[in-house]
């Protein structure tokens, strides 16, 4: 049994899955393979990008949410919302107006998570100026943190252990609370999430012990049942909203540059995973030099192009700028903000501990068995086409390659290996039909 | 292990296949192994001096569970003065070069730097061979 790093909040719906291999052929890491006729997941190869999530067309990988009543078992139920959340909503629709619903569904506070940017700007600048580990690498986006830990394992010391805005502000208002006289037991803190990746660091947490943010509801399921009661003008107009507004930084943060143009030195935004996934290379092989700092997100155009927003993502992007325009003066207020009188115990919960290496990629833990293993590979790979077609339920020749070696798949499961053997006599059409079945499942062979 | 990759002379977009796949294969080898970086960053600052000066190169990789061995082999204008090349800033690149980042003395010295034992050997108008050898265990 291999050992479970990672909490995933992707999980694939067998009863739903038709195999079709859409995942499995955009999977940015190879952790999908087809076995009989449904998806199967490499748990400890899975980032939670969602890029399968993106691609799936029937519905089949869900992202888990914690159950929405779960925040009334608590007294004290905090609304944690990402900036991304209000750029979903059309113009027209007020801020506070979104804050109501969110009150009247049941939270007791809204609090927007980059408020934490405040705390994070100065410490971030300052930890690039000291390390000497460069480029650095942000650890705001979780799918980027564990890219790096499976798949680029010699770059985790670059990535800049200091926790996410979230974090901070869930910190904050937990604290804000407790100082209240609030015993913590009653304190429930749910982030809304625009992604998977966001939902899996809540749970098991890289480079500390456990996060403090109680649960994670989906950002999708929120915005249908804010936008709903919106439209339906079903929301009362007593509201007491927080009067702190972000910060244009705090806005802009995640979105794509939002870190990139506030840092010091050459810095650069990549987003999208196989963007990110190309650079990490260049940097690996140092054919990129000199680059002070590294904004890597997983999605394209950052958290407004994340998996469980509605809206399309430029507009959201949009509305953002504007907000952050209209908020200009936020910044001249900024250390008036509560969150100032907390900074001491903030700065002193920042660092993350140690991130990880958790390289996926070795064929074998004895080198020389490795060596072994790949050698069989090559062997392999002269008798596969090169086509990479994913008749075998593997994404490539390569990885079908590497999976034989491990003993989970066979040579025969290549359907150009099956026409070779079938004229060599070494199998028959009705084994080869066969083999094929238990790969793709019955259904895709008894078509009427 | 035996591996053998062309280098393109002159095509500065293809430089890097082979520290990239030499990268590859020693991922699935020995994993998150301090040694793969300095091995890679040698064998691509290799790949671009070739790509640079040489007509045509080859690199010749050769694995085991005590060390890795990589030849260069190019044919091209060799090195006149190998003590002055090896020194740090020297360079021989031209204005075009330096531009797309290029060029900037590094190379042979960075080499050097990055792995355990270093031999060149160059002839002029014949070619230049570098042999470089890094030790998987602290020797």
């Amino acid at each position: 049994m291999e050992q479970k790093f990672f909490h995933h909040a992707l999980k694939i719906q067998k009863e739903q899955c038709i195999g079709c291999s859409h995942c499995m052929n955009i999977c940015p890491t190879e952790a999908i393979r087809v076995k009989d006729g449904k998806a199967e997941l490499f748990e400890n190869r899975c980032i939670d990008c969602g890029e399968c999530f993106r691609v799936c067309p029937v519905g089949a990988i869900i992202i888990e949410q914690d159950d929405f009543n779960k925040i009334f078992q608590y007294k004290y139920r905090v609304a944690l919302l990402p900036a991304v959340l209000i750029g979903q909503f059309p113009e027209d629709i007020r801020t506070s107006q979104i804050y109501s619903v969110l009150k009247d569904l049941g939270f007791t506070d809204v609090y927007e998570a980059e408020h934490g940017v405040d705390i994070l700007q100065e410490s971030m600048i300052s930890y690039t100026e000291k390390s000497e580990n460069k480029p650095l690498i942000s650890a705001f986006c979780p799918a980027v943190v564990r890219l790096i830990q499976v798949r680029f394992p010699a770059l985790v010391d670059h990535i800049i252990s200091l926790h996410p805005p979230l974090d901070i502000a869930a910190l904050y208002y937990k604290q804000k609370l407790i100082s209240q006289g609030i015993n913590e037991s009653e304190i429930g803190i749910f982030y809304v999430t625009p992604c998977a990746s966001k939902i899996a660091a809540v749970k098991s947490p890289v480079g500390e012990e456990k996060s403090s943010i109680t649960g994670v509801i989906n950002m999708d399921f929120i915005f249908n049942k804010v936008y709903k009661s919106i439209r339906r003008g079903e929301y009362s107009d007593s509201i007491n909203i927080n009067k702190e507004r972000l910060t244009p930084e705090g806005t802009m943060w995640s979105l794509t540059n939002g870190e990139a143009d506030k840092m010091n030195g050459r810095c650069l935004a990549i987003d999208g995973v196989h963007n990110v996934m190309d650079f990490l290379e260049r940097i690996e092989n140092e054919e990129i030099k000199d680059v002070d700092f590294l904004e890597l997100r997983a999605c394209d155009e950052s958290c407004a192009g994340g998996v469980l927003t509605t809206q399309n993502r430029f507009l959201t992007v949009e509305r953002l700028k504007k907000r952050a325009q209209h908020y200009e003066d936020a910044r001249i207020e900024k250390t008036k903000k509560d969150i100032f009188n907390y900074q001491t115990y903030l700065n002193e919960s920042l660092s993350l501990g140690k991130i990880k290496p958790r390289s996926m990629m070795k064929l074998d833990e004895s080198m020389t068995e490795a060596m072994k293993k790949m050698r069989r590979v090559k062997e392999i790979m002269k008798f596969l086409p090169d086509v990479d077609c994913g008749a075998c339920g593997a994404p490539n020749c390569q990885a079908l390659a590497e999976d034989i070696v491990q003993e989970r798949a066979a040579i025969n499961h290549c359907i150009f290996v099956q026409k070779v053997f079938e004229k060599k006599g070494i199998i028959d059409w009705e084994q080869s039909h066969e083999i094929m079945k238990n790969i793709w499942g019955d259904e895709k062979f008894d078509r009427k | 292990m035996h591996f053998e990759f062309d280098i393109e002379a002159g095509d500065f977009s293809k430089v890097g296949f082979a520290s990239s796949q030499l990268k590859k294969i020693m991922k699935q080898l020995v994993g998150a192994h301090k040694i793969v970086k300095r091995i890679v960053v040698a064998l691509y600052e290799a790949e671009v001096n070739v790509v640079a000066h040489a007509y045509s190169g080859k690199v010749i990789i050769d694995i085991d569970t005590e060390k890795v061995v990589i030849k260069v082999e190019d044919e091209g204008p060799g090195i006149p003065d190998v003590q002055l090349a090896m020194q740090e800033g020297y360079s021989t690149a031209s204005e075009k070069v330096r531009e797309m980042g290029f060029g900037a003395g590094m190379g042979l010295s960075n080499i050097k730097n990055n792995s355990d034992k270093f031999q060149i050997e160059t002839q002029v108008g014949i070619g230049t061979s570098l042999k470089i050898v890094s030790y998987l265990k602290a020797q």
